[in-house]
């Protein structure tokens, strides 16, 4: 387990500006709630077998006391860097996004499953979008009672969604939260 | 008596036919007056008499007066009855057939069926009788010759179950159904027996359960075992409210209610028409599938926020979420797991629920005190793996494959008391109330053993009383870390306790690591069964749960000052080392 150096530090917070744009100073400067101290900590990134964790503070220092070997996971994990060097955001990050996504799109309750189970979103399954999604943004997605189901890269812009036909593809599936029953392993 | 009353209902049964065949009879033969017939009634059962002692064989008669004799006042008077009766029906013929003059001579023939059938019907009620008392007042052991005649049959399970309930029913009121000559133990055997075949228990298994329960109990216990418990989730307060959660899953067509009100997170489903483990909230996160049992251990340990807790045995997550949930994702949880495999879904059920405070490691659950430091943890959660013994209902291989070795190796039913009352032996700890108000208390003595009185203080949860799968918890509070002073003259006979000693270890575990030492020595064992039994929380797991105060410990200050000296000392050495 060790902090992010400097280039990790760029990677990882572009992807996160993808999805939050300017509100990802929240998720850097939050208070965190976790640990034993009395007044509140911070949160950082830490990098531990190739995946990113969002921590609070005092449990990283509760943390040190665990070999590396046998640390499996702490706080929050939210991505992977690959082999390549880049970096993956995974589903768990989804409770860290969801409270801070710039652009959501909503989806209708007969096309909710068929997100889940790893398929893109359609101009048909869509309930409601947020405004000024340029293509390439991050977004998050949610079910029409807003229960965040995942996150993907915007396909079409939000004026092109209107005149787009039925089976056109407006969301990239990126990660959805059946991934935990599908790939529990992968996780 | 059983004659008389058959015959006192004959009578009344005959009697209604009979009045109104006279008046039928009245109807065909209109020129017959009443009293005429009063007094033909009259002669005819004179008549009869004569008859009887002249004209019918000995055998008839002797069977009538047999009758006769057996019955009380009752029966002339049915006799008559029987005899109106008949008459009648004579007559119904005769009037057609015969004249006045055959009258007797009828009447004679009619007595006669009429006696024979009567005789009849009383053979048949005393024979009934006879045989209810041969099946229930006298229920009879089989003998050995008749075992060993159904042991090369394929067994009859009707008759078996048959067996089973009368010996539960003798054996409930022994004094006044046994057998002569049967003693206790042969029921028992035999019921053992019964039992195993029936019901696919092994020996050893079905002998320790016949040692703790009541027959009775028994045999609701094994009934318990056979139904499947049913499907219990627990609302993650983190994320959602139950009546939310409830109000979506219903509109899914889940049916479901809320647990008993001992839980406020708890909702059982009864049937769903979506798998329930695979809905659009349970991969939200909104709740999880535990048994209802798992919620003891965690509401008996009481989480505080900002507090920190060590659970021992987590995967795959249930109860370490639902610590989680009660302390709002404050403070922090070490969440330790010895298999590897089961890691995995320990770290994904984690996400899943949105908890963000849990640190979770690949110990052994011995060497967490030195990983950790002492004196660390408020709070310590062992859910240990165990026998498996209570969660028959899942699992059927648990009914024959748990052999003796293999149980006392692990924790044995009777066991968790054992355990216990050794942590309280050996180590400066006592038990506080769990704060469950409802389970049985456990054991104070079982057989030949005898525990702490305050073992009273922990918990056992049956199948059969609270539907749920059994359980045993035991809350301990550790009071300081030093070791009574009998520690080492521990015996030879204490080894078998000695096996689990995981557990209590465990329990002491935030203690210094001095104390640990001479315990890992002989912890192979413990660990042994802590990796073959898989099945973490059954009923006889023993979530033993441990809490100890931190305030009880040297306070920070002295802590830091400690470690001061052993720098200064360090100094000094390593500036001594320079010098040299």
């Amino acid at each position: 387990m060790r902090p992010l150096d400097e280039q990790e530090t760029t990677v990882v917070f572009e992807k996160l500006h993808k999805f939050t744009g300017n509100n990802l100073k929240n998720i850097v400067e939050n208070p965190s709630h976790e640990g034993t101290e009395p007044n509140p900590g911070r949160y950082c990134f830490r990098l531990h077998k190739n995946k990113v964790y969002y921590v609070s503070d005092s449990l990283v220092k509760r943390a040190t006391n665990v070999a590396r070997s046998n640390l499996v996971s702490l706080g929050t994990c939210i991505g992977k860097f690959t082999h390549g060097g880049s970096f993956h955001l995974t589903v768990q990050s989804l409770g860290l996004l969801s409270p801070n996504a710039k652009h959501k799109v909503w989806l209708k309750p007969t096309s909710e499953m068929s997100f889940l189970y790893g398929n893109h979103v359609l101009k048909g399954g869509l309930g409601r979008i947020t405004e000024n999604i340029v293509p390439g943004d991050g977004v998050v997605v949610y079910s029409m009672s807003d229960v965040p189901l995942g996150f993907g890269i915007a396909a079409k812009s939000t004026q092109d969604c209107r005149k787009l036909d039925p089976n056109g593809i407006v969301v990239l599936h990126q990660s959805d939260i059946g991934e935990y029953l599908r790939m529990e392993d992968e996780l | 008596m059983a004659a008389t009353k058959f015959n006192k209902k004959k009578v009344v049964k005959r009697d209604d036919p009979s009045s109104k065949r006279k008046k039928k009879d009245e109807l065909f033969t209109p020129k017959r007056s009443k009293e005429e017939e009063d007094d033909s009634d009259l002669s005819d059962a004179l008549a009869e008499e004569e008859v009887d002692n002249g004209l019918i064989d000995s055998d008839e008669e002797g069977s009538g007066s047999g009758s006769e004799d057996s019955s009380d006042g009752d029966d002339p008077l049915a006799h008559d009855f029987l005899q109106g009766s008949d008459e009648d029906e004579e007559n119904d013929s005769g009037s057609v057939s015969s004249s006045d003059s055959d009258e007797t001579d009828i009447e004679d023939k009619s007595r006669i069926i009429d006696e024979k059938r009567a005789r009849e019907e009383k053979d048949a009620a005393d024979e009934m009788q006879l045989n209810i008392k041969d099946e229930s007042d006298e229920f009879r052991l089989p003998t050995k010759e008749e075992l060993e005649e159904e042991s090369l049959r394929p067994p009859d399970l009707s008759s078996l179950q048959r067996r089973i309930r009368e010996i539960v029913r003798v054996l409930s009121n022994f004094k006044a159904l046994r057998q002569e000559g049967a003693t206790r133990k042969d029921y028992v055997e035999q019921l053992k027996k019964d039992i195993g075949s029936y019901y696919g228990y092994n020996e050893f298994l079905i002998g320790v359960l016949v040692e703790m329960f009541p027959v009775v109990e028994l045999m609701e216990l094994i009934e318990a075992f056979e139904k499947p418990r049913p499907i219990c989730l627990r609302t993650n307060t983190l994320k959602t409210r139950r009546r939310d959660l409830a109000d979506v899953l219903i509109n899914r067509g889940v049916n479901l209610d809320p647990l008993s009100k001992w839980s406020k997170v708890g909702l059982v489903v009864y049937d769903s028409q979506v798998p329930i483990g695979a809905t659009p909230e349970y991969m939200a996160g909104f709740y999880m599938l535990q048994g209802a049992s798992s919620f003891l251990p965690v509401m008996a340990l009481a989480p505080q926020e900002k507090e920190r807790i060590v659970d021992m045995a987590a995967a795959p997550g249930g109860k370490t979420t639902y610590i989680a949930a009660l302390m709002k994702n404050s403070g922090m949880i070490f969440a330790n797991e010895i298999k590897a495999q089961r890691l995995k879904s320990l770290t994904a059920n984690l996400h899943r629920m949105g908890v963000t405070n849990t640190v979770v490691c690949n110990y052994d659950g011995k060497e967490l005190p030195k990983v950790l430091g002492m004196n660390t943890a408020d709070r310590v959660l062992l859910d240990a793996p165990c026998s498996g013994s209570g969660v028959v209902s899942k699992d059927e291989s648990v009914k024959t494959s748990k052999s003796l070795e293999e149980i006392q190796k692990c924790a044995e039913l009777q066991k968790n008391e054992a355990i216990v009352d050794y942590a309280l032996r050996k180590r400066d700890v006592k038990l506080v109330p769990c704060g469950l108000d409802f389970g049985r208390p456990g054991f104070i003595r079982f057989r030949e053993k005898r525990f702490h009185p305050s073992l009273e203080k922990t918990r056992r949860f049956y199948p059969h009383v609270h539907n749920m799968d059994g359980f045993f918890v035991a809350k301990l509070k550790k009071m300081s870390n030093k070791i009574p002073s009998a520690k080492s003259s521990e015996s030879l006979n204490e080894a078998v306790e000695e096996d689990d000693d995981d557990t209590k270890k465990v329990g002491n575990e935030k203690n210094d690591g001095e104390c640990l030492h001479p315990q890992l020595n002989d912890g192979g064992k413990g660990k042994k069964g802590s990796q073959n039994h898989v099945v973490g929380n059954g009923k006889e797991s023993k979530p033993t749960v441990e809490r100890s105060k931190k305030r009880k410990f040297p306070s920070r200050e002295e802590i830091s000052r400690a470690r001061e000296e052993k720098r200064q000392a360090l100094r000094v050495k390593k500036h001594g080392s320079k010098k040299g």
